[in-house]
């Protein structure tokens, strides 16, 4: 499919083996706590500086990279909200055809994109579901903060169920207005893309190094690939900046944000929460450490505990596809 | 038809290598391929799809060589055509009407990034309601984003400045998109036999693109269009606007190296033609496919004993405003032919009236002025409505009223 090997990378086996050069490095003036900007750091890293970047709109762009005070070392450019997709194809395009013209060197580039959960799990998601669908290689990352953060935290398609927004407050009427489950965006794209070879879930910090390796892994398997990860916001989420990393082990360990991979097809669960599996602590110790669900009533948790529960119990692919079996036919 | 094609064959020589009956679609297509374009992306909207249909078959039958994308929407074919641009690889999109407005975000960030890829557009009314055929108002939405944006008349026309268009845009001094407009319908669909220059000369007159300290690449690690906010967006504007005006020397050197490979095809100053206008009083002045009914009219006319011309106006930005003033201040009145609209505008005017009146306004020698709405729709601008312009335009020398200032042509009314 690939016109150019890709390259083997090496499994990063413990955090002492993590590389140490920056290519995304000081500039940024994204919040204190920012896991998003550790996602930033983490996915150039593992990729290496033979890479070209693209960046949504959003908190990322932003906050991220101002002129004049760039955090990035490799190339970069800004794509439009809903364009991380297209801004893909379009680089993997032309650097594939100027190298089979002969124009530039043939080398293995690597083309990578990231968008927010905004920007790529709604807006954007025509074209990414196109990109998953070409021949080319390139990495698509959905860094999901859970609300489109940067115009100052609305809900999104990925936001919890029952948080607070600004789009969803609270009120005497209605406790919460936050009534959406929580789009299902990696499990949705590797269903409908039968040729795309790799689609995981991650999250910067949790496990160590499951996330440098993903996107390693994408980068290596190669054609068009896929990564969501859970990204903890102390602004959105409202807790103190120094609880992110263990926001995002909680959110995996109770089971509301599965960590899986699915590599030709196959899932492989990074952390199992099944049953069978390490289990799920309860989703409430998640929820009661974040400002975002302080209004939520015992019947919501309740609610949210039976939807998680639902999830992993009785989905055929547990906590990857809403499919729960196949009826009796009756014609 | 074939002794025809025949005899046309025995006159080619030098840069051009074969004669084709093409219609305007057919024939951009021909230029994307002699501009040795590196990537497509395609979408489909009547009128301008035949171009990209033209294109996968040239590809299919290894005439060509480019990276051919099915996009899922506008969006995303003007968006990857924009990142394409990017990386230093000649890209090419197009679409029409409502095609091109759904990809207008695409369409801005493209200007202010200084990209240089060619979008075709096939005029087209815009929705609702739907209508296939010609208005100008698709093309006209980017005119003042920060793009090149010309209007072609003949499938010629139509191949020669893709050549032409790039050679623009990509210049270190422009880096600007262009747009390249053609009528839906009356030329994305009328044949022509067509001079297709030789590989050879489209190479000798097309450099190489090259975005040289600007190309996305591992060895060029620069930041694209980070944040500014107020701190440098007015010093940007400044630099966009700079290009756009230089422009316009630009364009008149790519014309004389044009006709340097390939015979004196065009002639001074470029940005439009003239129609007998040497010792005329009263001239129209339209865009696009107008120009054929108007110059048989003015032929007709000028039987008759009436000083009358036509100026096709070629390029609409930059704007040829010193040229222009300089020709149109000649006449005693002139017509001016809106494909287009521009509702509530001042005095209730098209886009191209508002366009030359400001043009004018600084003239010595100012002349008469009204203006004509027509062919709205693909609606057929016909020899004997082009003649009625004229008659008006011929009345408009003697009044000092503004009573008839703008007439709607063909109106049912
Ligand atoms: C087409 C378009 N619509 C709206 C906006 C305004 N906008 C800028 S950033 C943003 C939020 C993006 O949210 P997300 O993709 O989740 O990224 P985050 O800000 O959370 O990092 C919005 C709505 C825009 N830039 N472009
Ligand atoms: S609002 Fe959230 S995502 Fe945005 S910079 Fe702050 S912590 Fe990061
Ligand atoms: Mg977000």
């Amino acid at each position: 499919m690939s016109t150019v090997p890709t390259i083997d990378y090496e499994k990063i086996k413990g955090v002492h083996k993590i590389p140490l050069e920056e290519l995304y490095t000081s500039g940024h003036r994204t919040c204190q706590g920012c896991e998003s900007a550790t996602t930033m750091r983490g996915f150039i890293k593992a990729a290496g500086s033979r890479t070209v970047v693209t960046g949504a709109t959003g908190c990322m762009y932003v906050a991220n990279t101002s002129y004049m005070t760039t955090p990035w070392i490799v190339p970069w450019m800004h794509t439009q909200l809903g364009a991380g997709g297209s801004s893909a194809v379009g680089m993997a395009a032309g650097l594939r055809a100027l190298k089979r013209k002969g124009k530039i060197k043939d080398e293995k580039i690597n083309v990578i994109n990231f968008s927010g959960d905004l920007g790529a799990g709604d807006m954007g998601i025509g074209g990414i579901s196109a990109a998953l669908q070409s021949d080319y290689d390139l990495l698509i990352i959905m860094y999901d903060n859970e609300s489109a953060a940067n115009t100052d935290i609305q809900a999104t398609g990925s936001t919890t169920y029952g948080a607070q927004t600004t789009f969803t407050p609270p009120g005497t009427k209605h406790p919460i207005m936050q009534r959406r489950w929580k789009k299902n965006v990696a499990g949705m794209l590797a269903v409908g893309h039968p040729t795309c070879r790799y689609v995981a879930t991650a999250c910067a910090t949790f496990p160590p190094t499951d996330y440098l390796n993903k996107v390693r892994k994408a980068l290596s398997i190669g054609g068009p690939t896929f990564i969501h990860t859970y990204d903890p916001c102390p602004k959105g989420w409202d807790y103190h900046p120094r609880f992110s990393n263990e926001l995002g082990e909680l959110g995996i360990k109770c089971g509301i944000y599965p960590l899986y991979e699915i590599v030709e097809g196959q899932i492989i669960y990074t952390w199992d929460a099944r049953k069978t599996g390490k289990g799920r602590i309860p989703v409430k110790e998640f929820l009661t450490k974040q400002g975002r669900f302080d209004h939520l009533q015992e019947e919501h948790f309740t609610h949210i505990q039976k939807m998680v529960d639902e999830m992993w119990e009785e989905w055929e692919f547990p906590g990857v596809a809403p499919i729960k079996g196949i009826l009796k036919a009756r014609i | 038809m074939s002794v025809a094609v025949a005899k046309a064959k025995s006159d080619l020589s030098g840069p051009y290598e074969r004669e084709d009956l093409l219609n305007g679609c057919q024939a951009v297509a021909q230029g994307v391929r002699l501009a040795d374009v590196d990537v497509i992306a395609a979408y489909p909207i009547r009128p301008y799809t035949e171009v990209m249909d033209a294109l996968s078959k040239l590809i299919a039958d290894g005439q060509f060589d480019a990276e051919y994308i099915i996009a899922d929407s506008e969006h995303s074919q003007f968006e990857i055509v924009k990142h394409a641009s990017s990386v230093n690889a000649r890209a090419f999109g197009g679409s029409s009407g409502t095609g091109w407005m759904y990809g207008m975000e695409a369409l801005v960030v493209t200007a202010t990034d200084r990209l240089p890829p060619l979008f075709v557009v096939g005029n087209r009314a815009l929705d609702d309601p739907g209508a296939f055929g010609v208005e100008h108002n698709d093309a006209m939405a980017i005119r003042d984003m920060g793009w090149l944006l010309c209007w072609v008349t003949t499938p010629q026309e139509a191949l020669e400045h893709v050549l032409i268009g790039y050679r623009i845009a990509e210049d270190k001094r422009v880096r600007m998109p262009m747009g390249l407009a053609m009528d839906g319908a009356f030329l994305t669909h009328s044949q022509h036999m067509v001079k297709v220059p030789s590989v050879a000369a489209a190479k000798k007159f097309l450099p190489q693109y090259d975005l040289a300290e600007r190309r996305l690449h591992p060895d060029n690690p620069i930041s694209v269009a980070p944040q500014v906010n107020e701190d440098w967006v007015m010093e940007l504007r400044r630099q966009n606007w700079e290009a756009a005006k230089r422009a316009r020397g630009v364009i008149k050197e790519a014309y004389k190296e044009f006709n340097d490979v390939f015979g004196n095809r065009y002639s001074a100053p470029y940005y439009f033609d003239e129609f007998m206008t040497d010792d005329a009083e009263v001239v129209l002045i339209g865009i696009g496919t107008v120009a054929a009914p108007a110059r048989t009219a003015v032929r007709r006319m000028r039987e008759k004993g009436q000083k009358v011309g036509y100026v096709n106006l070629r390029w609409f930005r930059p704007f040829p405003t010193v040229e222009l003033r300089e020709s149109l201040s000649r006449f005693k009145a002139v017509g001016v032919v809106d494909r287009d609209f521009a509702h509530g505008s001042p005095d209730d005017c098209g886009i191209l009236m508002h366009e030359v009146r400001s043009c004018l306004y600084p003239a010595k020698n100012r002349p008469a002025i009204v203006n004509f709405m027509g062919g709205l729709g693909g609606r057929d601008l016909s020899i004997a409505d082009t003649q009625k312009m004229f008659e008006i335009t011929q009345q408009a020398v003697k009044k000092d009223s503004m009573d008839g200032f703008i007439t709607w042509i063909g109106l049912r009314e």
